[in-house]
């Protein structure tokens, strides 16, 4: 906020919508100061904002409940938080057609309480508690259950946006199935809020299982490790989840997660503790740390998310402790062995030069297995110091996007990859 | 409107001798002439001879997709054999601003691969490789050209199969499917090709050759991979495509169910759905449909049947027999008079024959025929089915009801004989009709088959000018030139502002005063 003045942004911003506060500290994104926090009450309403915010040249973040608003890098700068809490209405839950339309400022939970009552969830876990439909879609948060149902991708089915210049377009619709346009739903998943404005999504849902029961085993290398998971994916039992967790001492578990009928999730799991060998047990309640991200259990520690082949497991389980090891921080791996997804959390208080050699490290590796890896949240010493998002293929084409839709580089600039 | 199928003559007497849209959909033959004889020359210099076809009678053979009465004979087809070819092909139609259309199998709906008259035509039925199928993965990785049931055929050996499964499957290639993001009947549990299509190797309209996606999923950046599939060909080219496969089940059950009524078979559908239960496909034929399949293909469907039910489930053999036992009831509680389970894969087979042979089957009741493609809330299901029999009935026109239950996916065929006059207008009249009710009951225009030239006109009755101006932003950042398949799905090209490198003078649309430039 160098070159506009506070005064007539607040004047502006003020006729587009009833709710302008002076930003507080606690308002920082990631540790840039916000002048204002605008609080829209609709769709209408953020457009206005947004065309306010482009007539007196003002950056906007948006922001849910602010639960993962230290993910991805930080912002250059915070003019507005386009704060969207009070748009928190689930607006239709038509359980019938099994979908939900809710405002993007719903919390998840809510969300899932609405479906609950039909006996429906919207398929999707909350890595992190509190938040809210339009944070989930930015972020592309996902947990343990994507192996079987996927992620929000294959879950949204319609969207309204309010873009940079102020105008309010929708993709999809209501109907789970519909080739007609454009998907923007996809493209704004995972966009960090660098795209447009998410005010509206329509989900489709999934009918709460009768039973579920966990199986765990532990393993004490990657190679056993991989041996596991593969031997559950390649079966006929239907995971509804395949978690690997490997703690800091080393030690390690295989869980995975079956749904279904009380009679057909019985058979799976004796088939399954039968695939895991001995030393494997089944619960009715989730292991302790189930789908928890793992850098959120230690303050200061540093948070990536890693990708792979599936067969790519045991290389990247084993350059990330190697890594670690040789720069002397502690490692805790957990995440969805049975879809490639891991997340790691790099202990707190590492140098950040060791703590850059491990990334670079372990990112080769991922990279040599068909996937990346993202330094997701951490210190902000930490992620000046690392290459966070890490070298993005089709670069170029995401820079044009990002051209066309926020030429003025309005919202969240700096946030995502490539420094859009 | 829609897929128009039956006789030659079809064409001409029930839509003149001009194709439908304005020439910014399909092009003027003899524009272009030198960029294409300087994008014929690159393609030359790089391929076989057999590769590129410039012989009137040759062209014509690519005249149109499996929506015949939209006909355009392209100005040049290039059948190149490696992404190499492909994308210098693509560079030199982008440096002299020649309009390009891909085209897998040409077995498309929605006139999606209808050529350009002032463009060429690149088909990709050379490039077939099936380059890895990786089981420790669960991907395989194809070229475009590969057919849909070859992917399934390559896994099934490792106890992996392709889960989108277009009716067409056995001669549709992947590259149309992930331009089209095609559907299928098992869609209901499994989703279309966008949940199963985790790369592509993407030629752009410039020639660059980029990778979206890949093995792993979560990507970072925007995901432009899901834009791409189901942008119709309008955001580039696939030359290579990284699939999921999925394990198949320990067991399936196809059941056939006969009821009186389509709505006791709706009544069926919603109460299995409500009681948590996701089949792999639940799909409804209607009398008509039943009688057009039964000439055909005599799948020996239950007499007297007003509507069957094709319901399939699969999975773990313990959920399945749970399941099943379930859909019994629920069929029985809401009117079904027989119920017919496949005991072997013969069996199975031939259930499904009847179901996946249908459009087909209907030449055998009505010289000519459309095949529309909507889209409804499934609850919306009885209502939308007696207005369209009160349209059938006032209108004297025949509509079988084909669908996909399941997910509300209509797909009404709307009958007619070409010969008499007035009866493919009138046909015309009740298909756009029916997609009227999709849009009134918060459907929408399609559900599988694409918008393609077909449906462009009808995407402001469902989108405002705002939604469309916003999707077309992806396709300026793509394709700013308006090059790779121009004038399919939008009605209007929104023109892009600068484009890179080459144009000079005002956008042959603006010249030709049919946009505005904004």
């Amino acid at each position: 906020m160098t070159t506009v003045d506070l005064d007539s942004a607040r004047t502006a911003l003020a006729d587009a919508c009833g709710e302008i506060t002076d930003a507080t500290p606690a308002d920082a994104v990631d540790g840039v100061p916000a002048a204002l926090v605008a609080r829209p009450g609709s769709t209408e309403e953020t457009a206005a904002v947004l065309r306010a915010a482009a007539a007196a040249g003002l950056t906007v973040v948006p922001r849910g409940q602010g639960t993962k608003l230290t993910w991805g890098r930080p912002p250059e700068s915070a003019d507005v938080v386009l704060d969207l809490s009070r748009m928190n209405r689930v607006l239709d839950h038509a359980a019938g057609d099994l979908i939900v339309d809710t405002e993007a400022g719903a919390l998840l939970s809510d969300v899932q309480q609405t479906a609950s009552s039909a006996g429906q969830r919207l398929a999707l876990d909350e890595p992190i508690a509190g938040g809210t439909v339009g944070g989930m879609l930015a972020t592309n948060a996902s947990g343990p259950g994507r192996v079987a149902v996927g992620t929000a991708r294959d879950l949204l089915i319609g969207v309204t946006v309010v873009r940079a210049d102020g105008v309010v377009a929708k993709a999809g619709g209501r109907v789970v199935k519909n080739v007609a346009g454009y998907d923007l739903g996809k493209l704004v998943i995972g966009s960090f809020g660098t795209l447009v404005v998410v005010t509206r999504a329509v989900f489709r849902l999934h009918p709460v299982p009768a039973a579920r029961r966990f199986v765990s085993v532990p393993f004490g290398t990657p190679e056993d490790a991989s041996r596991l998971v593969q031997s559950v994916v390649h079966a006929q039992v239907v995971p509804a989840a395949v978690e690997v967790e490997w703690r800091v001492d080393g030690a390690g578990t295989v869980g995975v997660l079956l749904e279904g009928t009380p009679a057909g999730v019985e058979a799976r799991t004796a088939s399954t503790r039968q695939l895991l060998g001995d030393g494997a047990s089944a619960a009715e309640d989730a292991p302790a740390g189930w789908g928890v991200l793992p850098w959120t259990e230690e303050p200061g520690s540093t948070g990536l998310k890693l990708t792979c082949a599936l067969s790519g497991l045991a290389p990247v389980l084993t350059a990330a402790r190697r890594a670690a090891e040789d720069a002397g921080i502690a490692l805790t791996v957990r995440g969805s062995g049975g879809a490639g997804v891991l997340y790691a959390a790099l202990g707190a208080d590492a140098p950040v030069e060791a703590l850059a050699d491990v990334v670079t490290r372990t990112r080769a590796v991922c990279t040599e297995h068909g996937g990346s890896l993202v330094v997701l949240d951490g210190p902000p010493a930490v992620k000046t110091a690392v290459d966070t998002w890490g070298p993005v293929p089709a670069i170029d084409l995401m820079r044009r996007v990002k051209e066309q839709f926020d030429p003025e580089r309005r919202l969240a600039p700096g946030r995502f990859v490539g420094g859009i | 409107m829609s897929g128009m199928h039956g006789t030659e003559t079809t064409a001409g007497p029930v839509l003149g001798d001009t194709p439908p849209e304005a020439t910014s959909a399909t092009g003027e033959a003899g524009d272009n002439a030198a960029g294409i004889a300087a994008v014929g020359r690159v393609a030359r210099e790089l391929m076989p001879e057999t590769g590129v076809i410039a012989d009137p009678t040759q062209l014509r053979t690519y005249e149109c997709d499996g929506l015949a009465h939209y006909r355009v004979t392209p100005a040049l087809v290039v059948l190149p054999e490696t992404t190499e070819q492909l994308a210098a092909v693509v560079k030199a139609c982008s440096e002299h601003g020649v309009p390009f259309v891909a085209r897998g199998s040409g077995t498309g709906l929605s006139g999606g691969a209808l050529p350009r008259a002032d463009g060429v035509l690149l088909v990709t039925s050379r490039m077939r490789t099936i380059h890895e199928v990786r089981r420790a993965d669960q991907r395989a990785i194809v070229e475009p050209g590969v057919i849909n049931l070859d992917v399934t055929r390559a896994a099934t050996p490792e106890g992996y199969y392709y889960a989108p499964d277009p009716s067409s499957q056995q001669i549709c290639s992947i590259g149309g499917n992930l331009a089209e993001n095609s559907g299928g009947a098992h869609c209901l549990k499994y989703g279309f090709t966008s949940n199963h299509v985790l790369g592509t190797e993407l030629i752009t309209p410039q020639g660059d050759v980029v990778q979206l996606g890949g093995l792993a999923p979560d990507s970072p950046g925007y995901d432009l991979l899901g834009t791409v599939v189901g942008s119709e060909g309008t955001l580039g080219i696939a030359t290579t495509a990284t699939v999921r496969l999925v394990r198949l089940p320990e067991e399936v059950r196809t059941l056939l169910v006969g009821f009186h009524t389509t709505d006791d078979a709706g009544a069926a559908t919603s109460a299995i759905i409500s009681a948590g239960v996701l089949p792999a496909a639940i799909e409804m034929m209607d009398a008509l449909a039943i009688e057009a399949a039964e000439a055909a293909v005599h799948c020996n469907y239950p007499d007297g049947a007003g509507a069957v039910l094709v319901i399939e489930l699969d999975g773990a053999s313990a959920e399945v027999e749970h399941e099943y036992a379930l859909v019994e009831r629920f069929c029985q509680e809401n009117g079904s008079f027989e119920l017919r389970l496949a005991t072997d894969a013969m069996e199975r087979a031939l259930i499904w024959r009847g179901r996946k042979s249908a459009f087909a089957a209907v030449g055998r009741i009505s010289p000519d025929y459309i095949v529309q493609d909507g889209v409804i809330p499934r609850t919306a299901l009885p209502e939308v089915l007696r207005a369209i029999a009160e349209l059938s009935e006032s209108s004297g026109v025949r509509v079988a009801n084909v669908f996909h239950a399941g997910d509300g996916n209509l797909h009404p065929l709307v009958l007619f004989d070409g010969e008499k006059e007035g009866a493919g207008e009138a046909a015309e009249k009740v298909s756009g009709a029916i997609l009227d009710l999709c849009i009134t009951h918060g459907g929408a225009i399609t559900g599988e088959h694409g918008v393609g030239v077909d449906k462009a006109a009808y995407m402001p009755k469902m989108f405002t000018d705002d939604d469309l101006d916003t999707m077309q932003l992806v396709r300026c950042a793509f394709d700013p030139g308006n090059i790779s398949n121009p004038g399919k799905v939008f009605p209007t090209p929104r023109l892009c502002g600068e484009v890179p490198g080459k144009r000079k003078k005002a956008h042959p649309l603006v010249e030709a005063g049919l946009a505005d430039a904004f």
